[in-house]
Order: structure tokens, then sequence, then C-alpha cells
């Protein structure tokens, strides 16, 4: 019954083989063009004048390259101002995250207590309500606590809402430790935080570096919070930078162009040193190579 | 000189005794210390402030003052009332359900052909696949305002050279158009956070089964469907509690990109509303009880979903 089964011959089998790479290939590069092509125009928007655009709003600059677009910008200070304002948040959102998940996924972790479990459900809660759905209420919780026009109005927030997924996230890693290990320090000597410090924290480097980076990210990026709470311009970091050239009726595009370019650049460079750690951050570890 | 040297002497015998390098809190002690901060932070920006919505929404207030004028239901009698607001809640779901149609399995295609196998140079492919989630939303927002300029933008360009006769669209202006824009933004900018969550769920696909299936006779779609997706269950099902929730979230993209969720309001997502009507217009009242509905939402589809569905997953 099975000779029935018709066999390719061996060279039907390798025409089939290249005929399915190519359109693997295909498919590939159709979409990485798609990916790639919008950042492309807006690098090329950036060196070309405001006229050329708006008489050909696609296409390469005709009237040679303008470098001032970027230099304009890079000559401002109120652009250096708002890049330190920018690092500023993303800096400690990111230490005060990564200390203060890494301290309550060791105790929900490794210290066993009554009402542990109910602490850790109420965090989990947190996971339901991302920062955009909730930023209404917390914009009035900030200004109930005097922190508009202060950065840690931004701050407190962001790191209150990546609380639940990097405490859940490092705890899962924390629980992976021997307890075998833990019994051996304390029998050296080592205190509870002794151990946190010294053993626990340098074997979870990994997780804890994911949890930063993803941090790093969602600081640089933030903009929901930044626009509802600095009011002053002088605090206000490079992702409220932007909206400088948008005018009601006019957009001054080349410039703008320009400066999101500028933005480009670091995001990638970050984004090439840290692909992997993002990506770990994101699976939880599961995916490698 | 004696004495000085008596007095560090003493010191050091202090030290000694409490062991100061050593410093233990106990365990209580390392509980406070270690869970509080993080509590406390979290109990002030998220959980209060969550609970005060619901209370805010119960009353008229602009945001100054006391909450004075209580109107019982009559924010969310409002909102009922209102047209744009029950447009911007079928946006939402439009959005979610193209997420979930589209988005989900052109995230799971890449993820296929890219995230194993002996493809050449597949991790090129998905290092640039990935680029866009790194990119903030402003910016996505503002590259493709760029890309759908309604003169000569790259989208009618390309369209133009593409299709013979194609005539330039106003991609964002164009109330029929506008929510399909900008659901195409939505997916360049996170197709590879789930393309990158499959490939994760991917690496545990056992590669014996999937040979054992091709040998009993099954084409390469058979594969797919009968062993590599069933496998990849959990993940999928994740996906799509990430998506849904995620579709409900959308908030600065689609403001820029719909300037406030023209023309005339026919383009709002529940967040853009919110903003538009609750914030800008200080009727926080108002606002609250568009939050409230919208953490009702997630909050309900959470649970559902945590119980029906994710439940065969927490099995361990």
């Amino acid at each position: 019954m099975r000779s029935s089964t018709y066999i390719p011959s061996p060279t039907t089998l390798k025409i089939r083989r290249g005929l399915s790479v190519a359109l693997k290939y295909t498919i590939l590069i159709l979409v990485c063009m798609i990916v790639v092509s919008p950042i492309l125009t807006a690098i090329l928007g950036g060196l070309r004048t405001t006229g050329e655009f708006i008489a050909r709003p696609f296409g390469l600059p005709t009237r040679g390259i303008q470098w001032e677009n970027y230099t304009n910008i890079l000559e401002d200070n109120i652009f250096w101002r708002s890049v330190r304002n920018s690092l500023y948040i993303t800096l400690a959102s990111t230490t005060f995250t990564v200390i203060l998940s890494s301290t309550m996924a060791f105790v929900f972790s490794r210290i066993q207590f009554k009402g542990r479990e109910v602490l850790f459900n109420i965090l989990s809660l947190g996971l339901l309500f991302p920062l955009g759905i909730a930023i209404l209420p917390i914009f009035l919780q900030i200004r109930a606590l005097h922190l508009t026009d202060s950065y840690w109005g931004v701050v407190m927030p962001l790191v209150a809402f990546s609380l639940p997924s990097s405490t859940i996230i490092l705890r899962t890693f924390f629980r992976a430790i021997p307890p075998e290990l833990e019994d051996a320090s304390y029998i050296d000597g080592c205190t509870r935080i002794g151990f946190f410090v010294y053993i626990l924290l340098p074997l979870a480097r990994p997780a804890i570096t994911a949890i930063a980076t993803l941090q790093v990210i969602a600081g640089w990026n933030e903009y929901f919070l930044s626009l509802l709470v600095l009011t002053d311009s002088k605090k206000w970091p490079l992702t409220l930078g932007l909206m400088q050239f948008q005018g009601d009726h006019a957009t001054d595009w080349a410039r703008m162009m320009a400066y999101v370019t500028i933005l480009i650049v670091p995001a990638v460079i970050f984004y090439l040193f840290a692909e992997k750690y993002i990506v770990t951050g994101l699976t939880g570890g599961e995916l490698k190579g | 000189m004696s004495a000085l040297g008596a007095q560090v002497r003493t010191i050091t015998r202090q030290r000694d005794k409490t062991h100061p390098r050593r410093i233990n809190f106990g365990k209580w002690g390392t509980i406070s210390l270690f869970v509080l901060p993080g509590l406390l932070l979290f109990i002030l920006f998220v959980l209060v402030p969550i609970a005060k919505a619901a209370q805010y929404s119960l009353y008229e207030w602009d945001g100054f003052g006391p909450l004075t004028e209580y109107v019982k239901f009559g924010n969310y009698d409002r909102l009922n009332d209102h047209k744009p607001f029950r447009s911007a809640i079928s946006h939402s779901f439009f959005i979610m359900f193209l997420s979930l149609t589209v988005q989900l399995p052109l995230a799971m295609m890449l993820a296929l052909l890219v995230g194993r196998g002996k493809l050449r140079g597949r991790k090129i492919f998905r290092m640039i696949l990935f680029v866009p989630f790194v990119f903030s939303e402003i910016i996505t927002a503002l590259i493709w305002m760029y890309v759908f300029h309604p003169g000569e933008g790259l989208a009618n360009v390309a369209f133009g050279t593409l299709i013979p006769g194609f005539e330039g669209q106003t991609w964002l202006g164009d109330r029929d158009l506008v929510m399909y824009s900008l659901f195409a933004v939505l997916t360049w900018k996170y197709f590879g956070f789930y393309m990158i969550l499959y490939m994760a769920g991917l690496q545990g696909v056992s590669k014996e089964l999937e040979e054992a299936a091709r040998v009993d006779g099954a084409n390469e779609l058979q594969v797919l469907r009968y062993v590599t997706l069933p496998l990849l269950g959990s993940t999928i099902r994740l996906t799509i509690y990430l998506s849904v929730l995620g579709s409900f979230q959308q908030f600065a993209i689609a403001w820029i990109l719909t300037r406030g969720g023209s023309p005339a309001n026919s383009s709002h997502l529940i967040s853009t509303y919110l903003y538009k009507f609750g914030i800008k217009t200080f009727r926080l009242g108002y606002g609250s009880s568009v939050a409230v509905v919208l953490f009702t939402i997630s909050l309900l589809f959470s649970l559902g979903y945590q119980r029906i569905v994710l439940r065969r997953d927490y099995a361990d």
C-alpha cells in the first residue's frame, strides 16, 4: 500500500527546498524593507530643508545636505538641558526599580512569613493597570502630594508601575538558586543581608541587567507622565522637546526629523549593545542565541 | 597620645561587640527594610489613585477645591450618551480585533522564519525586525506622520509606484482610513515584541516530535497545524492576553497621529478620549469615570481570561 506513495526524486526535493528558501528570503526582505524605510525616510528628511519638504515631502536632498538642521539643534543649550533631564529621569527610575524590586523579590522568594502570599498577590494586581490606563488618577495623586514640576513626580510612578513585573521576574530567578547555598553562607557567618548582597545579587546579574535595560528604555522613552507633571519647560525631557517644532499651523518638518534622527541614533546604538538583555528580560531568559 | 590610643581601642572593642560589619536586622527587620519602601510606593502611586478614581467619578469636579457636587452616576450616564465615547470604545475593540487577527499571526510567521532553522542571516533579520520596539512612542508617531504626509509622503509615493492609477490618500485625515493607518503603525512598533515571545516559545518545542510527524507523512503545514502550534499553546495564550490589554492602553501614538481624535472627534480611542474630554478640559470627575470604565474592562477581561484560559498554564 505504502509503495503507491509518491516519492519525489532528489533533484525535485532540491529545487523545492531552493524555492522555499527563496520564498522565505523574499518575505523577510520585504518585511525588513517595510520596517526600515520609514526610519530612513525620517533620516533623509532631516537632511533637507522644510521648503523642499513642502514642495515634495519624500525625496533626496536637492539643495545640498542641510547639516545646519543638526548643528542648530546640537548647538542649542535647550537641547542639552533636555538630554540632562532625560538622563536624570532614566537613571533615577532605573536605580530605584533595580533596588526596590530586587529587595522585594528577595523577601518574596527567600523569607517565609505570614501574609507573604497575600502581599505578593496584591503586588501582582499591579500588572492589570499599566501606567497609560491609570494616568489621570496618578496625575491627581501627584498633585495632591505636591510633586508637580518635580522629577520625583515622574520617577516615582514610573518605578511604582514597573515594580510588579520586575519583582515577579526576579523572584522566579531567585527561587532557582539552590537553598543549600543560603544555608552554607549562614553557617559561614553571613547575615541575611550579607547573603543577599554578596551572593544572591552577583548570581542574579543577568536577570538584573535585563530588568535595568528594560527600565532604561522605559525611562528614556517616557512621555505621558512628563507631559502632565512637568509644566516647567526647563524640566522637559527629550521626548517633550520634540513637540517644539510642531506649531498650530505649520510644522518645521526638517528640524523635527533632524531631532528625530538625533534621538534614534543613541537608541539604536544602545539597542545593538543591549539586545541580548532586552530579549532576556522580555522572555524571562528562555530565548538564547 | 596614649589617651587617644585608648579611645581608639575602646571604639574598636565596641565595634567588635556589635559586629558592625555584619549588621543583622533579624527576620522582621529585614522584611520591613526590604519590602516596605517598594510596597509603600506601590500603594501610593498604584492602588490609592485607582481607588480614588472610583470616588471622583461620582462627582462633578474641575480638580480644584473639595468634592462637593455629588452627581451619583451622572458622569456615566453622560458617557453613555456621548457619541465620540461610544465610537472610542468601538475603535479600541477594532484595534484589539485587528491585533489578534493580523498582528499576532504576522509575528508568528516571522518567528517561524527567523526563530530557528538554518536560514542564513536570521540573526540579522531578527535584529532589524525588532528595532522599532526600542523607539519611543512619540518618535514612532512623528516618523509615521512624515510617512503619511498627504502630499508625497512615503506611503503615497510607495503605493503610487506599485499600483498604477493610485490616488494619493490623506491617511490620517480620512475617517474611513485613519484607524487602519493607526493600526499599521501600532503593528510596525509592536510585532517585534510578540515575535520575540514566540521565538522564546519555539525553543521549547521538541524537534523530535516534529520530525516524528514528518516521518509519518505529514507535510509542513500539517506539522505546523498539529504539532508546532499546539505545543506553543501557552505562549499563544499569553500573547493574546498581552495584546488585548495592550490595545486598550494605546495612547501616545494615537494621540499624535490623530491629532487628538480628529477629524471631528471621529478617531478617538478610550485613552485619547479620556485625555481630551477629561484632562484637557479639567472635567476630572468625568475623566475619572472614563478611567473607571477602562479599569473595569481590563479587570473583567483579566480575571475572566485567567480563570478560563490561562488556568491550565499555571498547572505546575
